[in-house]
């Protein structure tokens, strides 16, 4: 069987070249400044410094994960009850919702995003529907309500399916354990459903809070071209205004960001065991 | 308990009006006479005219399709014999394979993007479709492998080695006896990649230039202005992709009649 081990060596050099050697670049290009190659490369840590320094930029930062939080907390609050009504559903009944999830996400992301523009116009049929409670004239197009909106569009099938996918792993043993012994249905779910459930809700967090942080076309086309989030800088910086040190800087601070968010939520479930542990 | 029947109801209900409403308003304004994006003046097909006739939208969904294809039919190869391969394999490759395949899936899109922009300018790699093709089968090849690997793991080992000492080359044993048994995943990940090449915008606009674009990079270039062409275009991509998952689906289901029969 050992022949079969040179088919690997191909990919092994090509994951060198294709997947190591551009985020190699990356760190080179953060830590240098502009007109440096190779042969001159000094290092310095003048783009992170004038990133921090820069009160336009930190709250750009701090505007980006604010939405990041917002939209993971509404997809979490929406999407775990859903799935949880999916994974409760009878056999057929459950793989066509489950299909339902599924099939948006097969969509194109800017195409369905599009959409949207023309729903929330003035004029558009959200704006319908306000003016029938009485609300004219709403304009919800570039608005953080807007943006918020189409990152929780996006998004959500993620963190329904991650939810979902664990809650169906359950062993309802478990629960029916929990009813004997006495507990009623809140109980069980808090305390049996809810903490066996929790290394989804996990996932699916990452899952939304990921490429909520990072996405620049979702603010572009619902926020409008005023509206900046931290990954239209980085578009800006490589795209418009060419300057590769400070782009690959800014990519560096936020990929730190959202690797410490991802430590922390990891934490917060371990924590969690061990407080379910406890209560055993 | 009913009261719950009913609110888990309205839930599911609202869920798919919400996920359902920007695809259903896609549709029916692409058919709409006036310019308009709200108001209804009409049923027409001339949106569908301008896009037919329109070069870069036809060249873009050209560029899609091609790279879509072409992007799977390499990724799923070079995944699936990787995948083979590795699962021989000394324990420090597998693992260092596997972590470097989990930096494109785990790093947002961007940081992806912007590597591959900078790596192939400072090899002088003119951007183009061979940059975006190259991107393509670069994040495909880790979401195959993912998809076949759990397959590899359950296989027989002294499946192969059976079909070694019974006389098949190293060759037949592969082509016949495990390529076969690792259809399901093989075919899962080729699906994968093909939706995940088919609606890539980030990377691919970051690594495309001189005019190769594909349908998200000309929706989000055309979205400055209204046109309701792109309603058209939304229409048609939406229909390839449903074509697409309905054989997906259909096909499975075609061959075990066969064997049946």
């Amino acid at each position: 069987m050992k022949q079969f081990r040179s088919m690997a060596y191909p990919y092994i050099i090509w994951i060198c070249i294709m997947i190591v050697a551009p985020m190699l670049l990356i760190m080179m290009y953060a830590f240098t400044t502009k007109g440096n190659d190779v042969t001159t490369f000094r290092f310095t840590i003048q783009n992170f410094i004038k990133f921090f320094s820069d009160d336009i930029f930190v709250d750009v930062l701090r505007r980006s994960l604010l939405i990041a939080v917002i939209t993971t907390i509404i997809c979490f609050i929406i999407g775990y009850p859903t799935a949880y009504v999916i994974a409760k559903a009878s056999g057929r009944k459950k793989i066509m919702l489950i299909m339902f999830v599924t099939i948006p996400t097969w969509i194109n992301m800017l195409v369905r995003t599009y959409a949207w523009m023309g729903m929330l116009q003035n004029g558009g049929i959200i704006s319908k529907l306000f003016s029938l409670i009485g609300i004219d004239n709403l304009n919800l197009l570039h608005t953080s309500f807007a943006v918020v909106l189409g990152m929780v569009y996006n998004f959500i099938p993620f963190m329904i399916l991650q939810i979902y996918t664990s809650l169906s792993k359950m062993d309802y043993s478990l629960i029916e354990a929990a009813n004997d012994l006495g507990a009623n249905n809140f109980q069980t779910f808090i305390r049996v459903v809810f903490p066996l459930s929790l290394p989804g809700v996990i996932s699916g967090i990452t899952l939304v809070f990921l490429p909520a942080v990072s996405s620049f076309f979702i603010p572009k086309l619902l926020g409008g071209g005023q509206y900046v989030l931290i990954g239209n800088v980085i578009e800006n910086e490589f795209l418009t205004s060419g300057d590769w040190n400070f782009g690959s800087a800014i990519s560096i601070i936020m990929t730190i960001i959202i690797m410490v968010s991802m430590y922390i939520t990891k934490k917060i479930d371990v924590g969690a065991k061990i407080e379910g542990g406890d209560a055993k | 308990m009913k009261k719950h029947a009913v609110s888990s109801k309205v839930l599911i209900l609202f869920i798919m009006i919400f996920f359902y409403a920007p695809i259903v308003y896609t549709f029916i304004f692409s058919f709409n006479s006036s310019k308009s994006l709200t108001h209804w003046g009409g049923f027409s097909l001339r949106w569908y005219q301008k896009m037919f006739a329109s070069s870069d939208m036809m060249s873009a969904l050209w560029t899609t399709i091609t790279i879509a294809i072409l992007a799977t039919a390499i990724s799923t190869a070079v995944g699936t014999i990787t995948a083979i391969g590795l699962s021989k394999s000394r324990r420090v490759l597998k693992v260092f394979t596997e972590r470097t395949n989990d930096l494109p899936i785990m790093n947002p899109d961007i940081v992806t993007a912007i590597g591959l922009l900078m790596f192939f300018s400072a090899l002088g790699i003119k951007k183009g479709y061979t940059t975006m093709l190259l991107a393509h089968v670069m994040f495909c090849i880790p979401y195959v492998m993912l998809s076949v690997s759990p397959k590899l793991r359950s296989l027989d080992p002294n499946l192969a080695d059976a079909a070694l000492d019974l006389g098949a080359t190293p060759f037949q044993a592969l082509i016949k006896v495990i390529i076969p048994q690792l259809m399901p995943g093989i075919i899962s990940g080729a699906l994968i990649a093909f939706t995940m090449s088919f609606d890539d915008f980030i990377i691919s606009y970051f690594v495309t230039g001189n005019g190769v674009n594909n349908i998200s990079i000309l929706v989000y270039t055309m979205s400055k202005r209204i046109n309701p062409s792109i309603n058209a275009l939304s229409t048609v991509i939406m229909l390839i992709i449903t074509i697409v998952l309905i054989l997906i689906n259909i096909i499975p289901l075609l061959k075990k009649k066969e064997i049946k029969e």
